[in-house]
């Protein structure tokens, strides 16, 4: 069995509505934290619907809604979603009135709607959707937890799943995790992130929504030819074999990979990892960065795979995105490989159809 | 009243979140919940809350909220009568 | 592929470990009284479910040699999770892929609002920030037991743990994993008594699931943890089954944020799907562990949808929520090392501070401590966001 992706919407601080406009150039930011671009709801729900909602869960459902309508599915079989944080604007919101408030006149909203599972429950209850819906909260395998059941969903039998993950940054939380050191305490510009050698990631926020099924369409971007995470390896040896052997099981050697797609972030340590990949095995291999388009959040992976779906699909990608001078004339397989604060690793394999 | 009214209602669209909304919009006699503005169960929570905070009033039991929040001028009635 | 249960593990207000619990429940115990851990204006208002151990105990009692930023959601779930996993037997993790499932909703909440005003308006820093993260106590329990294979972490609300069990099956079945540690854990939290505080669903009483004069839940904290392991696993190694995982299935409601339908048809999908997985009947079910939390919505729904899918036969059945407290992403592992429990003592365990049905059908839970033969038992978890589970267990 095959996994296709058939429908995919993304938004982060590029413009990512369509890819021509996306390859176009890369919008420049000098910042703290990279933002998601405004996005219009109003094709999509009224003032009253969205009164509740904070901008993750907007955006959430914008880009859900629109993968659906690309792959021509009303109702998936599933809807299944990961964020590292969840509906953080409203958890920070009821925190904060509480703490001040002394526990007093605290209201419901933003209670209900700081649990985890708000953005996934939300498109059921829009879609009045009935069907398995899960969310997963596992830092950074939030989203690749979603898309593996997604995959296991699909060998069960089941058809057209709705797969997405999100995060959202608030200035206070930003200013609260800045002081574990995980982000930049300088500003930066996202155009010049490869080049610093300070420690720190360039924070980002972002969501991106799937319909994958195992049947192609005409609709079809890419075909997800596999999906592994693994969690605080011991060495860059195992990185190294863990990568070797999923590229076997998958037939695939190396020299076949006509993009690489690598998650380095901007800190000078945690970069490392990908730059010993970058100088050895992947030495031959076009490489592409993401993450001075989206930042570094929990479930940029999906951005990832926005990405490379893309790519994949108009078998083209854009120069500001290259890491290195290796060219290639097509592009058949792209592999992702990405890894949150060297505790969660991910690799994607992906083929064109 | 009229003030009771305008500032219930300039109340109740912060309260909700009633974004691009304003106090003209909302018909001070229409029904706030279903057919009417549209609110639902937990924005009667929200206007419990509303009510405690603005103006004093204590409510134990959620099924209360039915008749009291049926439109903004019950609302502002049943203020007056607890002055 | 046949799903078997060959480890416990449980912490709740009613004990610290599955012994305790099942003590507690064969004498009818409550754990539910009033606060003295939480540091909350609520205190003499809400009666709540505390587990009666501090965290600096919990930690002495584990021997946890990595130093640290334990939170009590951490510390719960690795009493649980090590009870549960001691008991199953720690197989060579080279020959038996093993994955941990857990769930959480409060996660690192605790430590959170305690701090959460000094990290934002003071120079002031510690190891708890990252602990706010929804998977740090399920990488606090991967590591404390050594297990890498596969971790991920599940946040459904109220439904959490149960869909936990349910996607450590499918891993299982799907050969991702030999085996797979599966539950959840939930620690009290101002921020949890308060948010359920405004939807006006606590009961300032001792909480009375399918109780005519129910008015609200009682809050409780906990973790339930089960082993499971595939059929061949247990043949190869000879391990002691404890039970069977015969059917679990999971459905939206799709009706409101956080109540639900007044016909109860999420639950209602979620059980039936259960029961199909199994291949039984209905008939077949000789217990419901109900999730029965003893608000007004969530019992007269999961009436309705029991009567649906029962045709009106419905079985003994009772909730242990008026026991532990409604342990939020806990319950649906707790309740179902509770299903377990039965199964092996052939007991059916009463439901308390009942005293009148409800108006609107003729349900009445079971009452006393019952021992008869069960085969199969239903265990039902319903969260906020319409999410419904539903896991069924059988006897071996």
């Amino acid at each position: 069995m095959s996994v296709y992706i058939n429908g995919t919407a993304a938004f982060i601080s590029q413009n990512t509505l369509n890819f021509n406009e996306f390859q176009k150039g890369l919008v420049e930011y000098e910042t703290d934290f990279l933002k998601t671009v405004p996005v219009d709801y109003k094709p999509f729900m009224t003032p009253i619907e969205a009164r509740r909602m904070s901008k993750i869960v907007k955006d959430s459902i914008v880009a859900a809604e629109t993968a659906l309508k690309q792959a021509g599915v009303t109702m998936p079989d599933a809807i299944i979603c990961g964020t590292g944080l969840g509906i953080i604007t409203d958890t920070e919101k009821f925190l904060e009135k509480m703490i001040d408030d002394k526990e007093q006149y605290l209201t419901p909203t933003s209670f209900i709607q700081s649990t985890h599972n708000t953005v996934a429950a939300q498109i059921a209850l829009r879609l009045k959707c009935h069907n398995y819906n899960f969310t997963y909260v596992n830092r950074g395998h939030s989203f690749e937890s979603a898309l593996l059941d997604s995959i296991m969903m699909l060998r069960e039998g089941k058809r057209n799943i709705l797969v997405g993950g999100g995060d959202e940054m608030t200035p206070h939380y930003f200013s609260v995790t800045k002081k574990t050191g995980f982000w930049k305490q300088e500003i930066v510009k996202n155009t010049e992130l490869f080049g610093t050698k300070t420690s720190g990631a360039l924070c980002g926020e972002g969501v991106a929504f799937f319909l994958a099924d195992s049947q192609k369409s005409k609709s079809t971007h890419t075909e997800l030819v596999d999906l592994k995470l693994f969690y605080k390896p011991a060495d860059i040896k195992e990185i190294f074999d863990t990568i070797k052997i999923f590229l076997d099981a998958n037939l695939t050697k190396i020299s076949d990979i006509d993009l690489v797609i690598l998650g380095n972030n901007g800190d000078w340590e945690q970069d490392k990892i990908y730059k010993t990949l970058q100088e050895t095995i992947f030495e031959e291999v076009p490489q592409a960065y993401f993450k001075h388009l989206s930042g570094e959040y929990h479930t940029c992976g999906a951005f990832a795979l926005w990405l490379a779906s893309q790519i994949v699909s108009h078998k083209k990608y854009p120069e500001f995105i290259k890491a290195n001078e290796m060219k290639t004339d097509k592009i058949n397989t792209v592999l992702i490989y990405n890894h949150y604060s060297n505790i969660n690793h991910s690799l994607f394999l992906l083929k064109s159809i | 009243m009229e003030d009771l009214i305008h500032n219930l209602k300039k109340q109740i669209i912060e309260a909700l979140n009633l974004e691009d909304m304003k106090p003209e919009d909302i018909d001070a006699e229409a029904p706030l919940f279903n057919e009417g503005l549209g609110l639902d169960s937990i924005d009667a929570l929200e206007l419990i809350v509303l009510m405690e905070k603005h103006y004093g009033i204590k409510m134990e039991n959620p099924n209360d909220g039915k008749k009291l929040f049926y439109s903004i001028k019950t609302m502002a009635e049943y203020i007056n009568s607890k002055k | 592929m046949r799903i078997f249960v060959t480890g416990t593990g449980v912490i709740t207000a009613i004990g610290n470990n599955t012994a305790e619990n099942l003590d507690s429940l064969v004498k009818n115990k409550s754990g539910i009284g009033k606060i003295t851990l939480l540091d909350t204006v609520h205190r003499n208002e809400f009666p709540i479910g505390e587990v009666k151990l501090s965290d600096d105990s919990i930690f002495k009692l584990l021997d946890i040699k990595e130093p640290g930023a334990y939170t009590r959601t951490a510390l719960l779930g690795m009493k649980a999770a090590s009870e549960a996993y001691l008991q199953a037997g720690n197989l060579d993790k080279r020959k038996y892929k093993t994955a941990l499932i857990s769930a959480t909703t409060v996660a690192g909440m605790g430590k959170s609002e305690l701090y959460y005003g000094k990290y934002l308006h003071e120079n002031f820093s510690n190891e708890y920030i990252k602990t706010h993260e929804a998977a740090d106590s399920t990488e606090k329990i991967a590591d404390f037991l050594k297990i890498k294979d596969f971790i991920t972490t599940i946040s459904t609300a109220c439904s959490s743990s149960a869909n936990a069990v349910m996607f450590g099956a499918r891993l299982i079945k799907a050969g991702i994993v030999d085996r797979a540690l599966v539950g959840g854990v939930d620690s009290l939290s101002k921020f949890t008594l308060n948010g359920f505080n405004t939807l006006m669903i606590l009961d300032k009483q001792l909480c009375r699931p399918f109780d005519n004069s129910r008015a609200g839940l009682n809050m409780g904290e906990g973790a339930g943890f089960l082993v499971l392991d595939s059929e061949k696993t247990v043949k190869t190694e000879n391990l002691h089954v404890l039970a069977e995982l015969a059917g679990y299935g999971n459905a939206n409601d799709a009706h409101h944020q956080t109540a639900s339908s007044p016909d109860g048809y999420g639950p209602y999908l979620a059980m039936k799907a259960a029961l199909e997985l199994s291949g039984l009947n209905a008939k077949d079910i000789d217990y419901v562990n109900v999730h029965g939390t003893g608000t007004p919505n969530n019992d007269l729904s999961e009436g309705y949808a029991l009567l649906r899918l029962f045709n009106g036969n419905v079985p003994p059945f009772s909730s242990t929520k008026a026991n532990t407290g409604h342990t939020l992403a806990a319950a649906g592992g707790i309740e179902a090392v509770f299903s377990v429990l039965a199964l092996q003592s052939s007991l059916l365990f009463p439901n308390l501070n009942f005293g009148e049905k409800m108006n609107e059908f003729d349900l009445i839970p079971n009452l006393n401590l019952q021992k008869n033969t069960i085969k199969h038992v239903l265990s039902n978890s319903f969260g906020f966001g319409g999410n419904d589970t539903s896991l069924i267990f059988s006897k071996i």
